[in-house]
């Protein structure tokens, strides 16, 4: 049962940390809120889904940009998407880089487009 | 902010919902915050599905209508839904925030109008427009 204390208190300060980084928001706490007997993965669950998501949509985004001309509505369309689940799990820094994405994508800016994804 | 809210009203009727939304991330989560709220609701991934299910005959109190979606986005939605003749509350959600872009949407028949991420918060005040004959506990 000690072992389950003690991983319970890392899981809890590396959240704090999270937090505290800017990694998560507030959006986050709505999301544990939502976990309850009756759903007890429910945090597990959607997170899961949301990196299942962003990955296809990450694939997507390397593989319009590495076109010869890039389709930049179709970017859009996929930005717009990851923006939209990473705010709604509370995913701040995702959701903040996905802005900074979408600024380079309006100035034509391949290269900075480029780096972003490989963050 | 409470976790044990009753969702059915004086008269006993249990409140239904209709989520409109493409992303699966978002589906479940408005499912959920619906859910223990205590409203039955149901997901329609587009609103060309939202218009299919009123069309089978079944009706919602309320309907979260995303914007952005593909077949039929939550604009055309509103509009067919309102042509329809179906007045429930319709509250738009959106991550967009650009006045002109929120108000062609309120001019497509919306009730609401609520900015993405949803919380529990952000939907007891949509519920809290609804006019109803039983009266509200939340």
């Amino acid at each position: 049962m000690d072992s389950v204390v003690q991983l319970q208190r890392q899981l809890v300060d590396y959240t704090v940390q999270l937090f505290n980084e800017g990694f998560l928001d507030d959006q986050f706490n709505q999301l544990q809120q939502l976990q309850d007997e009756s759903n007890p993965d429910f945090v597990v669950e959607v997170v899961t889904l949301f990196f299942e998501d962003s990955e296809r949509l990450l694939d997507e985004l390397a593989k319009a940009l590495e076109q010869q001309s890039v389709d930049y509505t179709k970017i859009d369309a996929h930005v717009h998407q990851l923006k939209g689940s990473s705010s709604s799990i509370g995913a701040q820094r995702v959701q903040k880089v996905c802005i900074g994405f979408r600024n380079f994508c309006e100035e034509r800016n391949i290269e900075g487009a480029k780096n972003v994804c490989i963050k | 902010m409470a976790t044990h809210i009753n969702g059915s009203w004086e008269l006993g009727a249990k409140m239904t919902a209709l989520v409109v939304d493409d992303d699966s991330i978002n589906q479940t989560i408005h499912h959920r915050l619906l859910e223990q709220l205590g409203i039955e609701n149901q997901v329609a991934r587009n609103g060309k599905e939202a218009i299919d299910i009123h069309c089978s005959g079944k009706k919602f109190d309320l309907i979260l209508m995303d914007r952005d979606m593909p077949i039929m986005n939550g604009i055309e939605a509103t509009r067919k839904l309102r042509a329809m003749g179906i007045r429930s509350m319709i509250a738009g959600v959106s991550t967009r925030c650009v006045k002109q872009e929120i108000q062609e949407f309120m001019e497509a028949g919306l009730d609401d109008y609520q900015e993405k991420p949803l919380t529990s918060a952000k939907i007891i005040s949509i519920l809290r427009k609804i006019h109803h004959s039983g009266s509200i506990s939340y």
